[in-house]
């Protein structure tokens, strides 16, 4: 079971998620909006489309997302 | 992204001070915009407020990192210091940007957060060697699958595997190995290819729509198993 997932996140890594993704350039914009949509509980997806699989192929942009959200969300 | 909020000159800041801003501002927000356009020491005030503001987001994004840096020597704060100077310029130039969608502190510790963790995941790499080519990958072939449910996924890599090298250019194929075989950060490489995260991000799904578009053609799909 264990190899099965190892090996389902390796090609998960590799072949990324599928769907529109809006890139690094897009994502770096949108950002505050889309973290401040999701810490109000309000439908982030649906405002800003293509942003969570872009989070889901972009590690980088991943991380940002998380502290921003980390952050942003520790002062509510 | 970087280069040219490093690069920012006075002139410039001042130009994107003098425009006007759109759109409906929270009370806050407004404030800090109303005082870092102001003159004077009142705008030199909101200033340093502005950087100590940056300052407090890179050190929680530094920290977060902490783990990536176990073997670094020196002083982790200085990556913290210089993110929230760049982080300053930068937001500072691009005041005109901020249109109310968030928070204005939301929206100024996003270029922070940028700015500190692009810093620590190049100084985690430094002096490695970015690896272009698939020696990562060769060991995850051979993982000892069992017979019955890991057969379709075999298939699926060995699909991917062959596709890497007959469906990619030599530099998606680079791309791709360095990033999601190899698991070099995209900044790292960004530098070490003289690139940005955004032109190497659009390598990279240019790559993995070929890949599936390879395995398409042989009937079959990837979809991820849900992670958590
Ligand atoms: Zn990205």
């Amino acid at each position: 079971m264990t190899e099965r997932r190892d090996l389902n996140q390796e090609l998960g890594r590799i072949l990324g998620p599928d769907g529109p993704d809006i890139g690094c350039d897009a994502c770096f914009r949108e950002l505050d909006r889309y973290v401040e949509l999701e810490l109000a509980g309000a439908d982030a997806d649906a405002a800003v489309p293509g942003l969570r699989t872009h989070l889901e192929g972009c590690p980088a942009c991943r991380e940002e997302h998380d502290s921003l959200y980390a952050l942003a969300g520790s002062e509510r | 992204m970087t280069a040219t909020v490093v690069t920012a000159t006075v002139g410039a800041v001042e130009r994107t001070l003098a425009a006007p801003t759109t759109g409906f501002l929270d009370d806050e927000s407004r404030e800090w915009l109303r005082a870092l356009r102001a003159e004077g020491p009142e705008r030199d005030e909101a200033v340093a407020r502005l950087h100590t503001l940056l300052l407090k987001a890179a050190r929680f994004e530094v920290a977060r990192r902490r783990p990536t840096l176990q073997h670094v020597r020196g002083d982790l704060d200085e990556i913290a210091v210089e993110a929230a100077a760049d982080a300053l310029l930068g937001v500072l130039r691009r005041l005109d940007d901020f249109r109310g969608a968030s928070r204005f502190t939301t929206w100024a510790y996003k270029f922070a957060l940028y700015e500190a963790a692009v810093k620590v995941r190049k100084r985690a790499w430094q002096g490695r060697e970015v690896l272009l080519e698939a020696e990562g990958w060769e060991p995850f072939a051979d993982s000892g699958l069992g017979p019955d449910a890991e057969v379709e996924q075999r298939e699926l890599l060995e699909t991917v595997r062959e596709g890497v090298h007959s469906v990619l250019t030599p530099h998606q194929r680079q791309v791709l190995i360095a990033l999601a075989v190899n698991g070099v950060p995209i900044d790292v490489l960004a530098e070490r290819l003289g690139s940005t995260r955004g032109a190497l991000y659009k390598t990279l799904h240019d790559a993995r729509r070929r890949l599936r578009g390879h395995l398409g053609e042989r009937g079959l799909a990837f979809a991820s198993v849900e992670e958590k």
